[in-house]
């Protein structure tokens, strides 16, 4: 649907149901360079279960037009401008990679309307290599075969991708070339720039769930774990066999872990 | 921090869309020949047919062989997925069925598959659909022949049977400044030899039955998207994918794939209504061709360069036609567009009367006298007489065919024994 925040037009899916904010809302914020899209499977299930869905596409992704904001924390202001201006009083975020800071800083920012917290292929420091944060800024088509190289766990899901015909990494490649200019930069640049992860982590008040993949590049184990535990009670599901593009490789097992975690 | 490394062509070709069995140890991709998969729960059940979760439903729809296959095509190519069909016509009839109805226009190049040019001429225009033919090598004729009503490009990457090369990056330019995509069918070239969309094509579908498989065992097709066509940014000429379809639930699809709203239309609606899906196995037999293709395909070329070299050399032969040689209008285009080489098919005219034709093919004891290409064992046949027999003869000079040209598909035997075999054939030939 169409919806304008502050007066700017922006675009949000709401899982092929129209969106009715009497119902428990769920947000689902995507990562950098990519869309709404990366969403489609879960926010589907939870628009048709109850839920009011909301997946935006950012600003300067997709079909909002841009340019892209520059901080997590602007998008974190954006995203509690959309529920705002969609009547929203109460929201669950799920965030994936960069997605999931800003739904952090969202949480923060929400207070009390926060009414749960997933972060998905999440960490802190989310820093970015110079060379691929270089290679966004100079040579966004190096930048994109990088990603895409590490954000896939393998060549394969058994017995084939769980999205019949569907090639992950093909589309995963297209996905960032869709994006504007710029785009990849401004977001991997604000992700290497974000510093108020642990802090942010103490300010939460909502139950908080980590998805997590044994084989993500971007995001690895290790630093998810130890991010997890700057909140208070944070549950961690761990997934094996999936990279960083979780979404899709491990549909289904995100969207379990998010059932769960929210009552669904 | 060097830049991470992707897997070769090659090995892809081997291992892409599949890992072995983790139950049963099965290294090869299982045949899951069932017609239909136990859902777990009522809710599931509900998940599965309104795309809340991925899986499988009913082979008709989608079946896990399948799919590794489609997904092996699509690493192969460069798209975002694929669908496998009954047939090669069956994919070419999914694109177009996918993007368009009664009362739309399609540019197609004269130079085509008899069955592919049949089912525009003739079939799809008593369901409305129009088409107008051009030269494949007159970009004036591509761009002349648009209409507002033109939903698609369509040509082959190597024309049938003169081995015309399109010039996709060109035809593709017209497509996209006139704002619909271009289709090839990649059957003759494979992706070992051209990666359509990686010069500007949108959408391709091979006749699977051929090099793909490869040893002429089993029939199947596979469309293929590239996802680079962005079908919102159109005008509205592609409702059927940006639009609400009360056929699946007011789904628009290009608002649920950013990239493959093509393909989800063309599976969800083409293979649900129109049902012409593969068998999974006729996929697991295509996926052994697959895995082959790069060390048939080299074998492919280099004897057809050994069988070119002698029959352009041969008095009995009045003219070859095959892109790498210099004489071929594309030449220069295929030395662009095909640097590993230009296919294994190739037609010849033999000097002499349509006797003199006869005489060739009975006297052959290799190549087989049949209808097809892209087998392990090489072929032959009269296009004038079969592939092409419902052309008259302007349309079959238009699309380069006479009556005396012999078309020709190199296997993998022993060069020297192909070209002992043609010798008998010329020479039988000459006898009348």
């Amino acid at each position: 649907m169409d919806i304008a925040i502050a007066g700017v037009p922006a675009w949000v899916y709401t899982g092929g149901r129209p969106f009715d904010a009497a119902l428990p809302c769920l947000v689902f914020i995507h990562g950098g360079a990519n869309d709404h899209s990366v969403w489609a499977l879960q926010s589907r299930y939870f628009a048709h279960h109850g839920f009011g869905v909301l997946a935006p596409d950012l600003p300067g992704h997709g079909r909002t037009p841009g340019p892209a904001l520059t901080t997590i924390e602007q998008a974190a202001e954006w995203i509690a401008a959309l529920l705002d201006a969609a009547g929203v009083r109460a929201a669950a975020l799920a965030g994936h990679s960069m997605g999931s800071l800003i739904a952090l800083e969202a949480a923060v920012r929400l207070g009390t309307r926060a009414t749960g917290l997933a972060l998905i292929g999440s960490s802190f420091p989310m820093s970015v290599s110079p060379e691929l944060l270089g290679a966004a800024r100079d040579d966004e088509p190096r930048a994109r075969r990088m990603i895409n190289a590490w954000a896939h766990a393998g060549y394969a899901q058994y017995p084939g991708n769980p999205g019949p015909g569907s090639w992950v990494r093909g589309a995963n490649l297209r996905l960032l070339e869709r994006q504007p200019a710029g785009t990849l930069y401004a977001d991997f640049n604000a992700c290497n720039a974000y510093a108020a992860g642990l802090h942010s982590a103490a300010a939460v008040r909502c139950p908080t769930l980590f998805v997590l993949s044994s084989g993500d590049a971007m995001t690895p184990l290790r630093g998810a774990r130890a991010f997890a535990q700057a909140f208070a009670g944070a549950r961690v599901v761990e997934i094996s066999g999936s990279g960083h593009a979780l979404m899709a490789e491990a549909p289904d097992d995100v969207l379990d872990a998010l059932r769960k975690h929210l009552g669904a | 921090m060097a830049e991470p490394k992707t897997r070769s062509f090659d090995t892809l070709a081997l291992h892409a869309g599949q890992r072995p069995d983790p139950v049963t140890g099965a290294r090869a991709v299982p045949i899951y020949l069932t017609t239909s998969f136990v859902f777990k729960d009522a809710d599931h059940a509900a998940a599965l047919f309104n795309m809340e979760r991925a899986g499988h439903v009913y082979s008709r729809i989608s079946n896990p062989t399948n799919a590794v296959l489609e997904e092996r095509i699509a690493a192969l190519e460069g798209g975002v997925g694929a669908i496998a069909t009954a047939s090669g016509q069956a994919a070419l009839h999914l694109a177009i069925a996918t993007l368009m109805g009664s009362g739309s226009h399609i540019v197609a190049s004269r130079a085509l598959y008899g069955g592919s040019h049949n089912l525009l001429d003739y079939t799809l225009r008593r369901f409305g659909i129009e088409t107008t033919f051009v030269s494949p090598r007159d970009i004036d004729a591509w761009r002349a022949a648009l209409r507002p009503s033109t939903r698609l490009l369509f040509g082959e990457t190597l024309g049938n049977p003169g081995l015309d090369v399109l010039d996709i990056p060109r035809v593709a330019a017209i497509a996209h400044e006139h704002g619909v995509p271009l289709l090839v069918d990649s059957t003759f070239t494979t992706p070992w030899l051209l990666r359509p969309f990686e010069h500007g094509a949108d959408l391709l579908y091979h006749s699977a039955t051929k090099f793909l498989g490869g040893h002429g065992t089993v029939i199947g097709g596979l469309l293929v998207d590239g996802g680079t066509f962005d079908w919102e940014a159109c005008g509205g000429k592609f409702p059927e994918l940006t639009e609400p379809y009360a056929g699946f639930h007011g789904m628009d699809f290009s608002e649920e794939s950013t990239v493959a709203a093509f393909l989800l239309r063309a599976r969800r609606e083409g293979l649900r209504d129109f049902g012409a899906c593969m068998s999974p196995h006729n996929a697991f037999h295509i996926l052994q061709g697959v895995e082959t293709l790069p060390v048939r395909m080299e074998r492919h070329v280099a004897n057809t360069r050994r069988v070119v070299e002698f029959l352009a050399a041969h008095p009995a032969v009045a003219g070859v036609a095959h892109p790498e040689l210099p004489g071929h209008p594309d030449h220069e285009l295929a030395q662009r567009l095909l640097p590993r080489g230009a296919g294994a098919v190739l037609s010849f005219d033999i000097r002499g009367d349509r006797a003199a034709g006869r005489r060739f093919l009975e006297a052959l004891r290799l190549f087989s006298h049949l209808a097809n290409v892209g087998d392990a064992k090489s072929l032959v046949i009269h296009p004038a007489s079969t592939t092409h027999f419902r052309m008259d003869t302007a349309a079959l000079r238009a699309a380069g065919i006479g009556e005396g040209t012999i078309r020709l598909s190199v296997g993998l035997e022993d060069a020297a024994d192909l070209i002992e075999d043609l010798e008998r054939g010329l020479r039988a030939a000459q006898k009348g």
